[in-house]
């Protein structure tokens, strides 16, 4: 049960002949966990299993804003193999949790906020028991009016959503329903629109997008002696969890120990808390494991969604393509509960003009309190509604200009160097322009290639596919670009740290390494990395990934593309404090009978102590013996600002990443359907430590820009603030027969201030291939389309 | 009710089930059989793809009772499913599927070390995804291998777009699907190169 | 919930008299969705899935007789001839998972206005044999679908086969979907050129409350082909005729606005799909090429 401990294999055992270890920083390592994971043992949360375990079961508010008058749980505690039947009167501490706000009840009490709220609780002996006496449960409610847009958040007589707000944004916010606002200006926005000898404006909208990740929200919660509890749960950040789950048990965190449970993809949507609290707290009731599994219908109202966003701008620049100025203004719809909306609203703002060279800005971003689902964190957090618009906004004045879309952006693109709209100085490269010439540069896949032998259309080529509603007709071909920029790390001042600690010792006259982390592997890969860096580092063959759990202090958070940068580089630093400890002994063992000791520069290579010259001086399992090192040490990245709350301005981020898209597209121009034929990318990477993650990261995050551009969206009823798609019949994600090829061509162009040279890469390709689809569709036919995602009525005039 | 049914070549009895249970619930919760994944539980993911008297089908949407006296293949099996195809001669000569007496001689076998999965023999699709990268989070793929071991025991030598037909009612969320036709297109490459060679 | 499992067709008719609310499960792929999202709790459910004869097929001369559960997959390879327009609409069903599970009789039990089938149905022509203990009896597929997800079954009755005209001419099927694959109709549209009869049928999917045929429009297009002795020199359709055709076929429509598309959507696409498979049917009738199963 949860015993994801592996040993990585890598090639040969280590012998005295060889000098480097395979399988080290740069190899496309094969994961440790691919066995597992293709045989079908690898354990997920939701494949937990505990003698004599109960089933938890959520029931959720039928309505978005309402009174609860009454809950009656009588009928359901008298059914045969119910445990507990448990609301906000039965919980043991802390009613609310959150991981900026604490603003989200355990259990509503009082009101409930948003469809699809937790109101009450059920454990039973079986999934279907729990299920019937969930729907014996009446809940009375009286309904109140629902706040769903900016209009019915902030009139004059709108309802609060949260009165009574106590946190770190009150006290500035001009409403309460804002969560927050960024404002930033810089220079003379309205003096350099009188430069400008082209001005172009546009609203957008951005629909709100699911990370649907395939394995739904579930876990097990096993009670233990202590009075604690054992918890088996797959998220992004053990330690944020933890911090949350704690007080509202009403126990110290050492009782509440985590351990991380296989994660079926996370992309945000398991940085909030979902099943944790409540199966424990039902696990405590009842004195019995809780194991409590989503379906997908649950998972719709279970985790945090991308922030759907209204975004104004305007773009000023001179005849000859120089941009003089952008204005915008972003709304971003945080939902019932804030979650991260405040940190997406400095994401949206400090990044809302993209990769571009503009000395006059007037921005403002704001994150509301609505009745709509709650909003949080996504791949690309609050970048990517961004990108959408102001990409849109590039291609505009372009058109405008006369000029090449790719011209106009090279013109204009930031390099190393160039002072951000906060003032902050990007002071690692910017290959803006490079990452454009390198998707335009490549050859165009060849037109027409639905057409086959003699045998007419293949209509799996074809906008419509199998549905056979094209062989041809009223196709057209579209190609667009974008180019994005993203922020790395947690920013704006926050104490982002991760956690390493390394052991090194001989086992079986072998030395091996184990590295221990709270690292979230949510499949992008870090166990794979970890090897690799611990045998670069150390030069050992064998390294064990420990699972991670709260043993050992934080790893921050799978998010933001920090991994690799973060607990990359707190293994990195680990191990470079173990390197030394090993040194030091052997200094002390073996220090008078060669003088090469004494030299500074000795190295770990191939199990062995090396001078910088290559001269092995003694094995490492010589050296250590019975001895073993182990260190476990934070690492923190170069400290962040807050950015101003009137100006903006503030040396607010890490790091910065770019990709860059070119779309080919194929437009059904009268039925309005539309297939991806290529989506080329071009990404710096820094330090492609484990390339073939690279692309696969790459591949994936563009995909899912692909899938807002045509078809993902959480549609909620404006008049009720329910949602009308909660399904995966009708919330839609891209098959493999959406889905082009998407050839990668990577840079690798290091960042002086990170662990190798390493630059996130999760988050970036998220960001451009979202525009450059829609750029391609507006190429194809020629409409102006400023929402995503392109629906069918949108390119017919049948809205 | 009591259902009993063949899984992975081995007879199995499951009791006390559900008439509403899927064949699904009754592999991971009362046959220990997780592999095969939960993900929507209507058919729109693929992700409980499991073979039903050789047949791809989403276990979900399989009533338990359904699969009484039938035989279940799952990805737990897939790997000695293989060999045993591989035995009796593959399917290049178009006699594809598994008999129900092969189906017999057969049964899973545990991994030697279920801790690192060390040492575990697996099919030529399950070590084409571990190869070409084709796994992230891991949780389609389960279903994506079943699916792609018949097609590629029906097609040997499948064209993209037949990989992409074949494979469309598996949803991945992690990889833009780019390496897993790497994979499907890596198996197929090696099956011919030991077709070749035999 | 019980769970019955006749051995035979008799058994099964026997199980659904005496107990008339069981929810007949065949491919399961409508029911068992509704079992796991809670939506359904039916006292019985009644496996059909060992009735050996409703996996079973027959070509005979006019008709084919398609037992209620032969999968799609079975259609999609083995009937592409005999029913062209019901195998593309086969090859559109869901996944190849469900395709290998789902069959017409679930369709049509069913009687979701988006089931794949039915436009297919409406323009070859076909009955539909349902069976009690009473007797046997052929439904039309016109008068089968009597409202939304309603049908003329008896609560005694279950579906045992359907009778297809085996095509006589080009057939064709399109739906919309805002996905490549997997996908259920926004709309969908299906026609069937009859040369025998010198007639056309078309069929029309989840732009009314039930399937329905676009019968203005197939009448239009009968008088027009006739009266341009189109039948007979086999020249290429006005765009005027087809223009028109199409526009009645929308006109047939009678949708609504959901999350998967907007009524005016719908009558638009269905006016696409009607005027493209006229010039794919007839491109084939003309014989320029196309084979009977289509392009798909």
């Amino acid at each position: 049960m949860a015993q994801n401990t592996r040993t990585v294999p890598v090639g040969t055992p280590t012998d005295v002949t060889q000098n480097h270890v395979k399988g080290g920083i740069g190899e496309s390592t094969l994961r440790p966990d691919g066995t597992l994971k293709v045989t079908g043992e690898f354990a997920y949360s939701s494949d937990m299993w505990h003698e004599d375990m109960l089933w938890g079961q959520i029931l959720r508010s039928t309505v978005a804003h309402a009174e609860i008058v009454s809950i009656d749980t009588s009928e359901a505690l008298t059914m045969d193999g119910v445990y507990a039947v448990l609301t906000h009167e039965d919980l043991p501490a802390a009613k609310n949790y959150g991981m900026e706000f604490q603003d989200t009840p355990v259990l509503a009490y009082g009101k409930v906020r948003h469809h699809g709220e937790p109101v009450a609780l059920v454990a039973a002996d079986h999934p279907e028991t729990a299920r019937r006496a969930a729907a014996k449960i009446k809940i009375e409610y009286r309904e109140l009016p629902v706040v769903t847009d900016e209009a019915s958040a902030l009139a004059p007589d709108a309802i609060l959503v949260h009165e009574n707000r106590d946190d770190h944004h009150s006290g500035h916010v001009p409403h309460p329903n804002i969560v927050h606002r960024q404002p930033i200006i810089r220079g003379d926005a309205a003096a350099a629109a009188e430069r400008a000898d082209v001005i172009v404006t546009g609203e957008y909208t951005f629909g709100m997008q699911d990370q649907a990740f395939l394995g739904p929200e579930s876990g097990l919660a096993v009670p233990a002696e202590d009075g604690g509890v054992d918890l088996y749960v797959a998220t992004q950040w053990l330690h944020s969890d933890l911090k949350q789950i704690a007080p509202c048990l009403g126990l110290p965190e050492e009782k509440v120990r985590m351990t991380m449970a296989g994660v079926g993809g996370a992309f945000g949507g398991r940085e909030d808390i979902s099943m944790q609290i409540l199966a424990s707290i039902l696990a405590l009731r009842t004195g019995k494991p809780v194991k409590m599994v989503y379906n997908r219908y649950e998972s719709f109202f279970g985790h945090v969604h991308r922030h759907p966003a209204k975004l104004w701008y305007e773009h000023g620049a001179t005849k000859d393509g120089k941009l003089t100025h952008v204005k915008c203004r972003i709304v971003l719809d945080g939902g019932a509960y804030a979650s991260s909306t405040a940190s997406v609203v400095g994401n949206a703002s400090s990044l809302s003009i993209g990769p571009y060279v503009v000395e006059d800005v007037e921005i403002e971003a704001i994150g509301l309190y609505t009745n709509n689902p709650p909003c949080g964190a996504m791949r690309g957090f609050g970048a990517v509604q961004a990108c959408f618009a102001y990409e849109a906004q590039m291609d505009k004045l372009a058109a405008k200009l006369g000029m090449d879309p790719v011209e106009l952006r090279q013109l204009n693109a930031m390099e190393q160097g160039t002072i951000m709209p906060t003032g902050q100085v990007v002071d690692s490269p910017a290959p803006v322009a490079e990452l454009l010439r390198r998707v335009k540069a490549r050859p165009m896949p060849p037109e027409r290639q639905w057409e086959t032998a003699g045998e007419g259309a293949d209509v799996r080529a074809l906008p419509g596919g199998l549905s056979n509603t094209s062989h041809g007709e009223g196709v057209v071909r579209g190609v667009g670009y974008a180019v994005g920029i993203k922020n790395v790390g947690f920013s704006e001042g926050f104490d982002d740290y991760s956690t390493a600690k390394i052991r090194i010792e001989v086992i079986n006259g072998e030395a091996v390494a184990t590295v221990h982390t709270a690292m979230a592997e949510v499949g992008q890969g870090g166990v794979t990395i970890h090897a690799q860096i611990a045998r670069t580092e150390l030069g050992v063959q064998q390294v064990t990934i420990h699972p991670a759990d709260t043993q050992v202090g934080s790893a921050g958070s799978t998010s933001a593309g920090r991994q690799t940068y973060m607990t990359g580089g707190a293994i990195k630093n680990s191990c470079e404090i173990v390197r030394e400890k090993v040194l030091e002994i052997g200094r002390r063992k073996f220090g008078s009978y060669h003088p090469a000791w004494a030299n500074a520069e000795l190295l770990l290579e191939g199990g062995k102590v090396v001078t910088d010259g290559g001269e092995a001086l003694a094995t490492i399992a010589d050296v250590l013996e019975d001895q073993a090192v182990e260190v476990e040490e934070e690492w923190r990245h170069r400290p962040t600002q807050a950015f101003d709350l009137v100006t903006g301005q503030g040396d607010g981020h890490v790091q910065y990443a770019f990709a860059a898209h070119r779309a080919v597209v194929e437009v059904d121009t009268e039925l309005g359907l539309v297939k991806v034929i290529e989506l080329a990318c071009a990404q710096d990477v820094g330090k492609a430590v484990n390339p073939l993650s690279v692309v696969g990261q790459i591949q994936g995050g563009t995909t899912q820009g692909l899938g807002v551009a045509v078809m993902e969206e959480i549609i909620v009823d404006p008049k009720t603030a329910k949602v009308r798609n909660p399904s995966f019949t009708d919330y839609l994600i891209p098959t493999i027969l959406d889905t082009p090829t998407i050839p990668v061509d990577y840079l690798e162009l290091a960042d002086p201030n990170a662990p190798y040279g390493v630059r996130g890469i999760g988050e970036a390709p998220t960001l451009s291939s979202t525009p450059a689809v829609l750029a391609a569709i507006r190429a194809a036919t020629g409409l102006e389309l400023n929402k995503t995602p392109v629906r069918p009525e949108a390119l017919t005039g049948t809205l | 009710m009591r259902v009993n049914f063949t899984v992975n070549g081995r007879p199995q009895e499951a009791d006390d089930v559900w008439e509403g249970e899927s064949l699904l619930y009754v592999l991971r919760e009362r046959l220990g059989l997780p592999g095969s994944k939960n993900a929507c539980e209507q058919g729109e993911c693929g992700s409980c793809t499991v073979r039903l008297d050789g047949v791809p089908v989403c276990s979900c949407l399989v009533a338990a009772g359904q699969v009484e006296g039938r035989e279940v293949v799952t990805v737990e099996g897939l790997a000695e499913y293989a060999k045993e195809r591989e035995a009796h001669g593959g399917c290049a000569s178009g006699a594809c599927g598994t008999s129900v007496d092969a189906a017999k001689r057969w049964e899973a076998k545990p991994a030697q070390d279920s801790q690192t999965g060390e040492g575990v023999e697996l099919s030529p699709i399950q070590q084409a995804f571990i190869d070409a990268g084709a796994v992230q989070c891991g949780f389609c793929t389960p279903g994506l291998l079943v699916a792609a071991d018949e097609m590629l025991e029906r097609n040997p030598s499948p064209t993209d777009a037949d990989i992409r037909e074949a494979l469309s009612g598996n949803l991945c969320r992690c990889t833009g699907y780019e390496k897993i036709l790497d994979a499907v297109r890596l198996a197929a490459a090696r099956q011919e190169r030991q077709g070749e060679a035999v | 919930m019980d769970f019955l499992r006749p051995a035979s067709w008799e058994e099964a008719l026997a199980a659904k008299a005496e107990h008339p609310t069981a929810v007949p499960i065949a491919g399961g792929t409508d029911v068992m969705v509704e079992i796991n999202f809670d939506h359904r709790r039916p006292e019985y459910l009644l496996d059909l899935n060992r009735v050996e004869l409703l996996r079973e097929w027959e070509v005979g001369e006019e008709n084919v007789r398609l037992g209620a559960s032969v999968p799609y997959t079975q259609i999609m390879e083995n009937l592409r001839a005999e029913l062209p327009g019901l195998a593309l609409a086969s090859h559109t069903v869901a996944s190849p998972q469900i395709r290998n599970r789902g069959g017409v009789g679930g369709n049509l039990g069913t009687a979701s206005p988006a089931g794949d089938a039915h436009p297919a149905l409406l323009a070859a022509g076909a009955e539909v044999e349902v069976e009690s203990v009473r007797g046997s009896r052929f439904i039309p597929i016109d008068e089968f679908y009597t409202g939304v997800k309603r049908n003329a079954l008896q609560p005694d009755e279950l579906i045992k086969t359907v009778h297809v005209k085996k095509a006589d001419g080009p057939q064709q099927y399109s739906k919309v979907g805002t996905r490549n694959a997997m996908v259920i109709a926004v709309c969908a549209f299906g026609l069937a050129l009859h040369p025998e009869t010198r007639t056309v049928r078309t069929g029309i999917g989840s732009a009314a409350p039930t399937p329905i045929r676009a019968k203005e429009a197939e009448a239009f297009l009968n008088a027009a082909l006739e009266e341009g002795g189109f039948w007979d020199n086999g020249k290429i359709i006005t765009p005027s005729i087809a223009k028109q055709f199409a526009d009645l076929c929308s006109a047939a429509a009678n949708p609504i606005d959901d999350v998967r598309g907007t009524a005016k959507y719908r009558r638009h696409a269905v006016g696409i799909m009607a005027r493209r498979q006229l010039g794919w049917t007839w491109e084939q009738y003309r014989g320029a090429g196309r084979t009977l199963e289509g392009a798909a």
